[in-house]
């Protein structure tokens, strides 16, 4: 069962896209049951936020595969200069990438049949995400994965964050 | 399930804490432990290149802290939040993260005295420079303003004349210069005014005040909007040699400004708060809006009654329609102008000071000592105390007169206190 909040800050998208692109229950849905999260523009530098975001994802037990376009490997693992070079089902792409690239990350993803598409903070291209919704795809802007991996895990909380969660609930725990 | 606006009471009462799932215990729990045991040596690493959420150690964070840090920062609309030892170590806090050597600080010259020797002394050992500006001479702020500048720092109800800042106004100088605005709102409490709603980038409190609410524990709070673009700040944005060339803002975005509050500056400074102390301003905090519309029905009625006393010159409170902040005060605090202000004795015969220390040690239910926002009334004439560090011109900069007492209006029975002041000027 999700936690039912209304997460307004840091995010530069209307009250009707955040309904669309940053809706509370799809992303704790997604992060509930995701196994193998493709990332596009994860980078080589070990204190980039792209870095950081993946070492979490693996510590949190998930598949991690860096999708770079020179890098043989990055986190301990096998990169790939695309996401059709992937040779297995990807459940999240994330994406690291300026938002004049998502068009394409987005067609490919839907090529591949990746369950969602989701774009990091401050990356918001909304004509690329209404076409990946079209499509099928769970699609989610302008939000940190770790954070919100965090908001609702309650791991976000420690760092003395403001998660916009209030709830009387027993928290149970987020699945990886 | 669909979604829903809480209100500030109920976010008083439960931001900041879900009721976690081993135990889940009601109240805040007490986390007294000063180190917390890695699940692993790898989790080790990661907590410690700030690639993993979680606790390492008590002086940089820990749970109990860590529900006043969430509740704080919603309460105030902010991005998230730092607890520390004391005001003074917020501002301390936030102004090293700020600064180098050679930066500069645009300051109120009505401040709380503490704050006033912070900056005019300590500051200057760490090569920071500060100009103090009246806080109404807005052509001041923005002449003293130059390209060093990392700060503009006010305070919402000044310390101990009861002027209001112009917030709106100051926001938008600060935006336009491109400075954070820093707002020590602890005479206001986000229950009477949210600083960041009108310009304000940080927001801080000394909690010891009404958010403790009861005198117990002394403690402050440092709250980031989140919304200041820090790229161009070298604190914040360059590479720091303490985590490897980690650029805070790059990678922490909105966050930057806390993680290195917190991962450096306060690991390095060492001010942290006790999880004992956290919890009792949490306690203070759960009813904080009944205590804050308590002090201010109190203090108005106390302003009213100084006004018309026949022994007293002048009061200083913004909620007196006198005062030359009355419509500011308005504007900014519509529920009260907090219950911390001063007031001036009558001339009399002989010296002024005299007047003062007999009224003083005459009242009955005021406490004479250096304290304001606590649940009892509180008195202290500040030329001899808490600002008598101050020179003389100082003194005048701050507004601050020899015949001054200031208040801290409490909850008692409203006709007890005035009571208490009435037979007290008696002796004047
Ligand atoms: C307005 C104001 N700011 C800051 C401080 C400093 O706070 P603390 O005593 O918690 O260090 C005080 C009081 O002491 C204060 O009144």
């Amino acid at each position: 069962m999700s936690i039912a909040c209304d997460v307004r800050l840091n995010t530069r998208l209307s009250e009707e896209d955040r309904a669309k692109y940053q809706n509370g229950e799809v992303i704790q849905n997604l992060l509930a049951t995701a196994k193998t999260i493709a990332i596009v523009g994860l980078s080589t530098e070990k204190t980039k936020a792209s870095n950081m975001v993946g070492s979490y994802l693996q510590d949190e037990g998930y598949k991690v595969i860096p999708v770079h376009p020179k890098a043989e490997e990055i986190l301990g693992v096998k990169c790939y200069p695309s996401l059709s070079a992937i040779p297995e089902k990807v459940d999240i792409v994330d994406v690291f990438r300026p938002a004049s690239e998502i068009p394409g990350i987005v067609e490919e993803a839907i090529k591949i049949g990746a369950k969602a598409v989701w774009t990091q903070l401050r990356i918001i291209n909304l004509e690329a995400a209404s076409a990946a919704k079209e499509a099928g795809l769970e699609v989610v802007v302008d939000r940190c994965i770790k954070m919100e991996h965090g908001r609702y895990g309650g791991m976000l909380h420690w760092a003395g964050m403001n998660t916009e969660v209030i709830s009387a609930q027993r928290r149970r725990n987020l699945g990886a | 399930m669909s979604k829903h606006d809480f209100g500030f009471e109920t976010r008083m009462l439960h931001a900041g804490q879900i009721p976690d799932p081993y135990i889940g215990a009601r109240a805040v729990p007490i986390y007294q432990t000063t180190s917390y045991v890695f699940g692993d040596a790898d989790e080790a690493a990661h907590l410690f290149e700030l690639k993993q959420y979680g606790n390492i150690y008590s002086r940089i964070s820990n749970p109990t802290t860590a529900v006043l840090e969430e509740r704080i920062a919603s309460l105030e609309g902010g991005t998230g939040a730092m607890a520390v030892a004391s005001g003074m170590a917020a501002e301390f806090g936030t102004f090293m993260t700020l600064c180098s050597p050679g930066d500069e600080i645009v300051a109120s010259s009505q401040l709380y005295g503490g704050s006033l020797t912070l900056l005019a002394h300590t500051a200057k050992k760490l090569s920071i420079k500060v100009t103090f500006v009246d806080p109404d001479d807005f052509e001041g702020w923005e002449k003293a303003i130059t390209s060093r500048t990392r700060g503009l720092f006010v305070e919402i109800i000044g310390n101990p004349i009861g002027s209001i800042a112009d917030l709106e106004t100051l926001g938008e100088i600060a935006r336009r210069h491109y400075v954070p605005l820093i707002v020590d709102s602890t005479f206001a409490t986000p229950y009477l005014c949210r600083p960041i709603e009108w310009g304000a980038t940080i927001v801080i409190h000394s909690a010891t005040k009404f958010i403790g609410g009861h005198g117990t524990s002394i403690g402050g709070l440092v709250v980031d909007s989140g919304d200041f673009d820090f790229s161009g700040f070298p604190t914040i944005a360059d590479p720091t040699a303490s985590y490897h060339g980690l650029r805070f803002y790059d990678t922490f975005g909105h966050y930057g400004f806390l993680m290195k509050l917190r991962a450096e500056t306060v690991r390095d400074t060492g001010a942290c708060i006790s999880p004992m102390n956290s919890f009792l301003l949490l306690q203070g905090l759960e009813t904080l809006s009944l205590r804050m519309e308590r002090h201010v029905t109190n203090a108005q009625k106390v302003a009213e009654f100084l006004a018309k006393h026949s022994k007293v010159a002048k009061v200083n409170y913004a909620g007196l329609p006198t005062h030359p902040h009355h419509d500011r005060a308005k504007k900014y605090l519509p529920k009260g102008p907090g219950a911390v202000f001063s007031f001036d004795l009558a001339p009399s015969k002989g010296d002024v000071r005299d007047a003062g220390k007999n009224f003083i040690e005459k009242l009955q239910l005021f406490s004479h000592l250096a304290n304001v926002g606590d649940a009892k009334s509180l008195v202290i004439h500040p030329g001899s105390t808490t600002h008598q560090q101050l020179s003389d011109e100082e003194m005048i900069a701050s507004g601050i007169s020899a015949a001054m007492i200031r208040l801290s209006v409490g909850l008692e029975t409203i006709n007890d206190l005035l009571w208490d002041l009435d037979q007290a000027l008696e002796v004047v």
